[in-house]
């Protein structure tokens, strides 16, 4: 190899929003490596600024297409706590209902549509169709159309949902559709398993790479957290003060990325779905941990790359659970419940929810007439980009002597193992407002 | 037989939504792919190529950085498609544009070091028809995929797409839907463009205005419905600014 060559990825392709790799190398020494996002700041936080508040979950939706049910749940939670509204059972298990419906939807298209193409040595989903994976791909298709309609049924929309409202549901699904749809989720398993033993045959693409890290995530006492939980970490465990969530988050702005970066305990940290998988990987679903197997994926991992099977895994997860939602829910009788009434009054509320790449967290402070004052919202990428950029920076020596292609799609891949959001992630900001 | 046209995807400030939706078609892009190329989509192929015929444009323009690469998008297409709220009128973009420009920039970097850096060299957001001349547009946050369907059908056929121009009421009467303004909510569906099958009120939830305002409201009905249910302007105009910041003024007081 040349011991001169820069690597250029303007504009990566196949992850959510624009993010650009820098690499020069100068005989044989790194000169530069740089993970930088250039997206377009949007400004949320400012705009939520004279919003009522049940104006925040529709807005804040908009921060992202591919997790707007997180968001959306997310700014729910912060809005309901700071105004007390206690929410029914009923609509806690179908909020759980729609986060594994968004979860199964968000990582089947980057397990799917974003990350094997790598695998399978082509540039996109397009061309394997008609190909000897073709087969793979319609599995691909049906499962992302599954996921999709489980999260049209329970949210009355995908992208943007309509029905989630402060309080609870504006519209609930039948008992009918239900059904239905327990009976899709129960045959999609053997689909699943086949699925994960395509990728499995191929694992061996997936960089064998290693760097010790923090893993942070929700954790819960029965559960595996998505919408629920405390913060927990694999170097400093639990902490209970969620409204104080900043003592583990503590973000920074760096100049050459229009999102800012974070640390805790170490230079970086990484959230997830490999670690969630590495936090609570015991309280996972029977099908969930045979497809860990499969893959001798095993608690704790520090690979990044594995955060794509780890996404595998829990999509299995996310199809057991929803399948015990429903029965719990159709034990109970669907209930024709109108929205908790919130009563207005100043106040600041905090919510905190594993999406799919990772803890998300919203922040409000209300005034006395119900209008927003400020907002903070903690997006997943962002806690991601210092660890992306510090796992680079390991990596590269490790893969320097190989051909500079080779190079550019490794760096490619790691980044796209961590399905950043980058749109999220530039939603922008801590403002203060005076 | 024809060339099929030759399609490439962008996006700007967004959430990618409208691209998402796209995606979401599963099986149906299958039948897309039979009528036009798919020469450049980010979002999902590595593959990019320069030469296409129409450009769909995703996305609120926010720097000057932005403007110029979307000219030179406009200069390389034949037809360019705005695509959903952010690209056909701003969208929730434009919500910060009620605030000075300044302001807002401090207000969110404070002092960090950002003077200079063409990143951060934002200003007001614009929808696509601020920079540069658009042919044809798809509404919504986020689109409808059945309309998007329609449109790229129609385009590779050579036929000019057709949007409603009447209000989502009709789409909403149509679905047998309670009205919202019957339900104590505050609806925008009156005077926004229909298309979306009137799926928020469908779903319980009133119309935010996504789509747009319709050139020529029944004005007269809009003020008859804010006085039988005790509303004022103030609510109207409120309410408009989530997704049409700036075009309630001359849109219904006319």
């Amino acid at each position: 190899m040349s011991n001169d060559f820069s690597i250029n990825v303007e504009h990566l392709t196949r992850v959510e929003g624009h993010g650009n790799i820098e690499l020069n190398v100068k005989n044989g020494k790194i000169e530069k490596l740089q993970w930088s996002v250039v997206e377009a700041p949007r400004f949320f936080e400012a705009m939520l600024r004279g919003q009522n508040y049940n104006e925040l979950r529709p807005i804040t939706s908009r921060i992202c297409g591919i997790c707007s049910i997180g968001h959306s749940l997310a700014s729910l939670k912060a809005t309901e706590d700071a105004l007390d509204v206690k929410i029914t059972e009923q609509t806690a298990l179908l909020r759980r209902l729609a986060i594994n419906g968004e979860n199964m939807q968000s990582h089947i298209l980057h397990i799917g549509y974003l990350a094997a193409p790598d695998l399978l040595g082509v540039g996109s989903v397009f061309p394997l169709i008609g190909s000897k994976h073709n087969d793979t791909v319609l599995k691909i298709v049906k499962l992302h159309r599954l996921a999709n309609e489980m999260s049209d049924m329970i949210c009355g929309r995908t992208v943007h949902p309509i029905r989630l409202i402060v309080g609870g549901f504006s519209l609930l699904p039948t008992k009918k559709q239900l059904l239905a749809l327990q009976k899709r989720l129960g045959e999609s398993k053997s689909v699943t398993k086949d699925l994960a033993s395509v990728i499995q045959s191929v694992s061996d693409k997936l960089p064998n790479f290693t760097r010790e890290t923090e893993y942070i995530a929700l954790s819960a006492n029965d559960e595996y957290a998505f919408y629920d939980g405390v913060l927990n970490s694999t170097d400093t465990g639990k902490f209970k003060d969620y409204k104080n969530y900043q003592t583990i988050t503590n973000e920074y702005f760096v100049p050459h990325s229009t999102a800012k970066h974070a640390k805790h305990n170490r230079e970086s940290y990484m959230v997830g779905a490999l670690a969630r998988f590495n936090l609570n990987s015991n309280q996972l679903h029977p099908g969930a941990k045979e497809v860990a197997k499969m893959f001798k994926l095993k608690a704790i991992s520090y690979n990044p790359f594995m955060n794509t099977i780890a996404q595998l895994v829990e999509f299995m997860h996310n199809i057991e659970d929803s399948i015990d939602l429903i029965d719990t829910l159709l034990d109970k009788g669907i209930k024709d419940e109108k929205p908790v009434k919130a009563k207005v009054k100043a106040s600041r509320g905090v919510g905190l929810v594993e999406v799919p790449r990772g803890l998300l967290i919203h922040d409000y402070t209300l005034n006395s007439k119900g209008y927003c004052t400020k907002a903070n919202c903690i997006i997943p990428t962002n806690q991601n980009h210092a660890n992306i950029q510090l796992d680079m920076e390991k990596l590269v020596p490790e893969i320097i002597d190989k051909p500079p292609k080779e190079i550019e799609l490794t760096l490619e891949m790691l980044v796209r193992a961590y399905d950043p959001c980058i749109s999220c992630s530039t939603h922008y900001l801590d403002v203060k407002f005076i | 037989m024809k060339q099929k046209p030759r399609v490439a995807i962008f996006d700007f400030a967004d959430c990618e939504g409208c691209e998402l939706e796209i995606a979401d078609l599963e099986e149906e892009i299958l039948d897309l792919i039979e009528i036009v190329d798919i020469v450049s989509f980010r979002e999902v192929m590595k593959e990019h190529s320069d030469n296409y015929d129409i450009a769909i444009v995703e996305g609120s323009i926010m720097r000057p950085m932005d403007e110029k690469r979307l000219r030179d998008i406009r200069s390389k297409a034949k037809i360019l498609v705005a695509l959903g709220a952010c690209a056909t009128i701003g969208g929730v973009n434009k919500i910060r544009n009620q605030w000075m420009h300044d302001e807002v920039v401090r207000a969110v970097y404070g002092d960090a070091p950002v003077h200079g850096n063409k990143l951060f060299d934002v200003s007001k957001a614009k929808a696509v028809n601020e920079i540069v001349p658009v042919d044809y547009y798809i509404h919504g946050c986020p689109i409808d995929r059945d309309e998007f369907k329609q449109v790229i059908t129609a385009l590779a056929l050579g036929k000019k797409p057709e949007i409603p121009r009447y209000p989502v009421c009709v789409e909403c009467k149509k679905n047998e839907n309670i009205c919202q303004f019957e339900l104590g909510n505050y609806c925008l569906g009156p005077i926004t463009r229909a298309g979306c099958k009137a799926i928020c009120p469908t779903n319980n939830s009133p119309c935010e205005g996504c789509r747009g305002l319709i050139k020529k409201a029944e004005t007269k009905c809009v003020w008859e419905v804010l006085e039988r249910y005790n509303l004022s302007y103030e609510d109207i105009r409120r309410r408009c600014t989530m997704y049409n910041y700036g075009k309630e003024e001359c849109q219904v007081d006319e």
